[in-house]
């Protein structure tokens, strides 16, 4: 393989992808039991920084990881009691969690610009070889050699996809977004699901915003995720509301966000700048694509950004 | 015993008007713990974020200074939010307002400055209006999701300044400092009692926007689209030509706050621009309940409370971040609080009562 599209490529594709991967899970369970949350890019800031300070006050990752989730959640705690309880516009709820995150992380994060994670820390999330499949040629190299993350991230995406398709639990949180009267008729607790699986999509873009600030950049930054919660919920889009499809979305677009570096390496004259836009511009043309082909198998949820009141049904 | 929600009937002004207070009061309560727990009285910050905002002649200059590019890009989001248009594109609109007027400013500074001014004005609502246009089309032809195609053009925007502060406009005066040259006096609007007169075109605009909004029949065809787009289309409403309208005039309203920022503020285009404020007009279009009258209250609030925001950075070294969250907690609050001026709360027993007296 020559040019761009080298193996070492392919790899960092997939780490750019893992904060990705979380939000839009994340995301997608959000909006299957009938919430869009557009606090996404909010979330992850909270995690990200609330992580970061763990990290750097104790240096145990498992600590920091599970601050950045509660941290995630917490945002998405004020957006469920709002959407959820309140019954609050939607969209603006999700805006007013984004303001609140932005704030809330560089007000956190003041004191911790420029402060790198120690290395100690650092090692904790070097890459690891699967025995096996890691030792397959290419692919072993692509994806299985790796820091612990990125195979949660696998994980993840498949477990959630388990979850949904394959277990009653999930046929449950579907028809709560798909049809909250009728499984509200069917004794399914609906508020109870669209808390916990609000949450834990906020949970999981905690996780997303800390893989950024513990792994990938490991050096406090203001507004570290650059639009990347953004790109999730249009990635949610892109992958038909399915948690599998997130894996090869998120990907995807990891590799768009990092060709600017390699493009540069080959000496392609172009401005990096130029090269920056790209994952807005593409996250654009994916979307009109995709509204393009209109088809039931791809529609969003029917309850989908309306609040239940189950006095109206 | 149980709490259950029931509807409420339709409540007065003043009643709304209590509420909103009331939660705005709890949101201050809210941020005043929050202060505590950083260690300082809430009460000498707020006293001291209002001094900060209109402590002195100049600090008032310096909030009506902020509040005109609020009360601009709100009158412009709220006029698309009124049509369920999610357009959280301002920031970009803004950015490529400000670059087609810089673009005159830069290149025909030998124009007679009424002549370059009113040029530079139209030229920032077109740049605007065309990034504007983008999502419009989009959502108007194919139902692409504007929310995230609005987004996402405002990083397009702010690269493509980047591009051009550090590339091709670069200031070769500037010793290799990364700026674009400064306007010439011809390029920069002039000052209206101590403020430039932006504050002028906000209040025109402000008239102007109430007008349309509640009198016209383009007006009233946005707010039905806005209540049900099937209801809009029986009545026989160009939903294809009102979504395109919308967005020009929302983004034309954006771009012109561009101008006037570049102009009159920053006397140059820079990647700080916008710095933020398209986000923060979201939060003003909706607390002023889409309302131009409301909008213009609500946004000097704003521009008080980042003005005092800063002041109290440097007065009690509590970051201006504490401001965005102060911000945001208002929203919240106010956001929550609609809830209680269309439903109650009322206890399971006495619900059969509730609903006999109700008949």
């Amino acid at each position: 393989m020559s040019g761009v599209l080298t193996v070492a490529f392919l790899k960092a594709a997939i780490i750019a992808g893992t904060p990705l991967l979380f939000a839009t899970v994340g995301e997608i369970i959000t909006e299957k039991v009938g919430n869009l949350n557009l606090g996404v890019e909010g979330m992850m800031l909270m995690g990200a920084v609330i992580g970061f300070q763990v990290a750097h006050v104790t240096s145990n990752p498992l600590l920091a990881l599970i601050a950045a989730a509660l941290a995630g959640a917490m945002g998405a705690l004020i957006y469920a009691f709002l959407a959820v309880s309140l019954r609050a516009n939607q969209v603006v709820t999700g805006l007013a969690l984004t303001i609140f995150g932005t704030g809330f992380s560089s007000f956190i994060g003041k004191g911790l610009i420029g402060i790198k994670l120690s290395d100690e820390f650092s090692a904790y999330f070097s890459s690891i070889k699967i025995p096996g499949l890691g030792d397959i040629p290419v692919i072993g190299e692509i994806f299985f050699n790796h820091d612990i993350l990125v195979y949660l991230g696998y994980l993840t995406a498949i477990l959630t996809g388990l979850y949904m398709y394959n277990t009653r639990k999930g046929l449950n949180m579907r028809a709560v977004g798909e049809n909250p009267a009728a499984a509200d008729a069917a004794s399914v607790r609906i508020t109870a699901y669209k808390y916990a699986h609000i949450l834990l999509g906020g949970a999981l873009c905690g996780i997303g915003g800390a893989y950024l600030s513990l792994v990938q950049v490991p050096v406090w930054q203001e507004n570290i995720t650059a639009g990347r919660g953004w790109i999730a919920v249009a990635l949610v889009i892109f992958a038909a509301w399915n948690p599998y499809k997130a894996l090869i979305g998120s990907y995807f677009f990891g590799g768009l966000d990092i060709i600017g570096f390699r493009l540069q390496g080959t000496g392609v004259q172009i401005s990096q700048y130029f090269v920056d836009m790209l994952p807005y511009l593409m996250t654009i043309f994916v979307l009109v694509l995709v509204s393009l082909k209109k088809d039931r198998k791809n529609a969003p949820p029917q309850g989908l950004s309306v609040p239940y009141f189950r006095e109206e049904r | 015993m149980r709490f259950r929600v029931v509807k409420k009937p339709d409540i007065s002004q003043k009643q709304y008007l209590l509420i909103m207070l009331a939660a705005i009061l709890l949101a201050l309560v809210t941020s005043g713990l929050f202060i505590l727990l950083l260690g300082f009285n809430p009460l000498s910050v707020y006293k001291t974020m209002l001094l900060g905002a209109f402590g002195t002649e100049y600090r008032i200059q310096q909030t009506v200074v902020a509040a005109i590019p609020l009360i601009i890009i709100s009158l412009g989001i709220a006029i698309a939010f009124k049509m369920k248009f999610w357009n959280i594109g301002g920031e970009g609109q803004v950015i490529m307002g400000a670059f087609c007027a810089s673009y005159l400013a830069l290149n025909y500074q030998h124009l007679p400055r009424p002549l370059l001014l009113s040029l530079m004005i139209v030229a920032g609502f077109i740049g605007g209006a065309l990034w504007g246009l983008i999502p419009a089309f989009l959502k108007a032809k194919w139902d692409t999701n504007e929310t995230i195609v609005t987004l996402m053009l405002n990083y397009v925007a702010l690269k493509w300044v980047t591009y051009l502060q550090y590339g091709p406009w670069k200031d070769p005066a500037s010793l290799g400092f990364p700026k674009i040259a400064n306007f010439a006096e011809n390029a920069i609007l002039p000052k209206l009692f101590g403020v430039h007169v932006g504050w002028v075109i906000a209040l025109v605009l402000t008239v102007i926007m109430y007008i349309f909004m509640n009198y016209s029949k383009k007006g009233f065809e946005i707010a039905v689209i806005g209540e049900s787009i099937n209801t809009a289309r029986y009545a026989g409403v160009n939903i294809f030509r009102t979504i395109i309208f919308t967005m020009l005039l929302s983004g034309g309203l954006c771009g012109l706050a561009g101008m006037i920022q570049a102009s009159a503020v920053n006397n140059t285009l820079s990647v700080e621009v916008a710095g933020g404020v398209g986000y923060t007009a979201i939060i003003t279009a909706w607390l002023g309940a889409l309302k131009p009258h409301w909008i213009v209250v609500v946004s000097v609030l704003f521009a008080a409370m980042v003005q005092g925001g800063s002041y109290i950075q440097t007065a009690f070294g509590i970051s201006a971040a504490s401001a965005s969250i102060i911000q945001a907690m208002i929203l919240f609050f106010v956001l929550g609080s609609d809830f209680f001026t269309k439903y109650k709360v009322v206890i399971e027993s006495n619900l059969l009562a509730d609903r006999k007296g109700a008949k």
